[in-house]
């Protein structure tokens, strides 16, 4: 795009394109606004050189047939300069309130929307109580595996890790005093009254809740709940009831596993590193710690199924047209449903504590 | 004059069991419309995914732009990318951004030009593909599906490609809006010098913009030449599609028109 000023007249020469838009505005806003511009020796003209020629307004000559079409189309084209008003800045006084006062709303409104979907899903859990035949027990069944089974390993490894962890912990607490044999206790209760249930839902939280909301949340996106709708079927009953009642059923068995293999580490931990024989440990076991422990355990289990189904499914049933919010639904899933299980799990110890279980 | 920008030798697509192409060969000149036509699960669509990198083909030759595409290394394939544009059959527009941004992005990716500029420019390929001003600050989720295929070919054109591949750019648009669509095609080729390669099932698109016609079948390019030369093939095939009610209707509308 070399320049050759004869008089006044710009002669451009060489592609005058997209890649060489920088040079070429930089000779066409030299010189005089009016001076027209030579194009006989441009070798090649695309639609940004063409904007850029059209939009200098300068008169142009020796465009050939094809160059001229394409700055007429772009002519043509060319929108018309934007006016964008400078945005004027009201900062009243009691913005900040009305901030705070919208952020209330919205979290009154979100908490009405969810409770407004707890209260349809019992609706259709109730109509499919009455008639068992409606129950898709195929999904049922596919969920059960996909939330159950699968998660059985990194639960049991889980359960296995803590019971080592706190026999460790508490054998270097309870050494000092000659208490060993009491690290059964400590084991045994804070396993099974707490941490394996918790953890277990915790674990199931990440991996299921977020998997429900990106699977309701993508078929959300591709109108298949609205295929559901049409064909005169409930998107409840089809997706939200299968993986309620799936984790409803396994979540008190993977916090089983969870308590069985972190009494296996703990057992494992206090043999290797206190000298408390499996049998001593099973004496001890079942002289101090009840099955109500362990049963007050797993009595959460299913409210925290609940939980983490609803919110999952509830998330993925909110996703709107954009692949940003399923991204966004489904952490907010995970975080939701975690903060909830853990705000469970106290509300129970405040009731198990009232009514001294 | 014809230069070859696109040459396919050999080309065999297979999954599993199934051979998808067979030594498939077809070779697209500068500055035409090439129509791709065939039955559902000829291998369209897979054809113009080999062309455009999407997918690996068994075995077989592609050069574009006088690159051996399957050869090339990454920078070399990205410079053939730079020069081509592909719009897909819903648009695929990033949903996250405004139209604006959509046709943005790739000049923000590939070149250094001021934002201003990059704007403007937006703005052009957005109004030159007949969509309104306003369109610009839409996000794709609130656009109709004929704005949202407009909105494709506008990202596809960003970087004012010397390819353009259309998949089924018509398919699922009003007459109105894909007649306008043909129109705006045959303005743009004429304008740009493009080559366009064009995969469709639209009769009147074909008859209005194509110089040339290619049919798929069993596996590989069973013929090419123009609409008047289809008429004549000697194929159970190709004689049902052309000489079908619809396309009868296509032509009478094109001898009418004309």
């Amino acid at each position: 795009m070399a320049e050759t000023v004869e008089d006044v007249t710009l002669a451009l020469s060489g592609p005058v394109t997209l890649a060489s838009l920088g040079p070429v505005a930089a000779l066409v806003g030299r010189g005089r606004a009016d001076a027209p511009v030579d194009l006989s020796a441009v070798t090649r003209l695309d639609t940004a050189g063409a904007w850029l020629l059209t939009s200098s307004g300068r008169p142009l000559s020796g465009a050939n047939d094809a160059q001229r079409l394409l700055l007429r189309t772009v002519q043509d084209a060319l929108p018309p300069p934007r006016t964008v008003a400078p945005r004027r800045v009201h900062h009243r006084m009691g913005d900040g309130l009305a901030v705070v006062g919208m952020a209330v709303g919205a979290v009154f409104f979100a908490v009405a929307q969810s409770l407004g979907f707890v209260g349809l899903v019992m609706a259709r859990l109730a109509g499919v109580l009455l008639r068992p035949r409606r129950l898709r027990l195929t999904a049922l069944v596919h969920h059960m595996q996909e939330v159950g089974l699968r998660a059985v390993p990194i639960v049991a490894l889980m359960g296995f890790l803590i019971g080592v962890v706190l026999a460790f912990q508490g054998a270097a607490q309870l050494q000092p005093f000659g208490a060993e044999v009491f690290v059964v206790d400590l084991i045994a209760v804070s396993i099974l009254r707490e941490l394996g249930i918790l953890l277990t839902a915790i674990i199931v939280a990440g991996r299921s809740a977020s998997a429900f909301t990106a699977a309701i949340g993508s078929m959300q996106m591709r109108e298949e709940i609205d295929a559901i709708r049409v064909l005169g079927l409930d998107p409840i009953e089809l997706l939200v009831l299968p993986r309620l009642l799936a984790l409803v059923i396994v979540l008190p068995i993977l916090g089983f596993v969870a308590d069985l293999s972190g009494l296996i580490g703990g057992g494992l931990m206090s043999w290797t590193q206190l000298g408390i024989s499996p049998s001593q440990f099973r004496t001890q076991l079942l002289a101090d710690v009840g099955a109500a422990q362990a049963l007050v355990g797993l009595s959460k289990a299913p409210v925290f199924a609940a939980i983490i189904a609803m919110v999952g499914c509830f998330q993925g049933l909110q996703v709107k047209g954009d692949a940003e919010s399923l991204g966004m639904r489904t952490s907010r899933a995970v975080v939701i449903a975690i903060f909830l299980v853990i705000v469970m799990d106290a509300l129970f110890s405040v009731f198990f504590a009232v009514w001294g279980v | 004059m014809a230069e070859t920008v696109i040459a396919i030798h050999g080309l065999t697509n297979r999954f599993g069991k199934t051979v998808v192409h067979e030594n498939l060969s077809l070779d697209v000149q500068r500055g035409e419309v090439l129509g791709v036509v065939g039955a559902s699960g000829s291998g369209k669509s897979v054809l113009l995914r080999s062309i455009v990198g999407l997918m690996t083909p068994s075995a077989g030759q592609i050069t574009m732009l006088g690159t051996d595409v399957l050869e090339a290394s990454a920078a070399e394939r990205a410079a053939v990318s730079a020069r081509t544009g592909v719009m897909f059959q819903d648009g695929a527009l990033f949903s996250a951004l405004t139209v604006r941004e959509n046709v943005e992005a790739p000049m923000r990716e590939r070149l250094t030009v001021g934002a201003a500029t990059r704007r403007a420019l937006a703005d052009l390929r957005i109004a030159m593909v007949g969509l309104p001003p306003t369109a610009g600050d839409q996000f794709p989720a609130s656009l109709s599906g004929g704005m949202r295929k407009r909105a494709g070919l506008a990202r596809a054109l960003s970087l004012d490609p010397e390819i353009l591949f259309l998949d089924e750019p018509t398919a699922g648009l009003d007459p109105i809006s894909a007649s306008a669509f043909d129109t705006l095609l045959n303005s743009l080729r004429d304008a740009l010098g493009l080559t366009v390669f064009l995969v469709t099932h639209d009769l009147d698109t074909l008859q209005a913009t194509c110089n040339r016609i290619a049919v798929l079948a069993d596996r590989h390019v069973l013929v090419t030449g123009t609409m008047a030369e289809m008429r004549d093939v000697d194929d159970a095939w190709v004689h049902a599609y052309f000489h079908g009610p619809r396309a009868h209707a296509a032509l009478a509308a094109a001898v009418g028109g004309t």
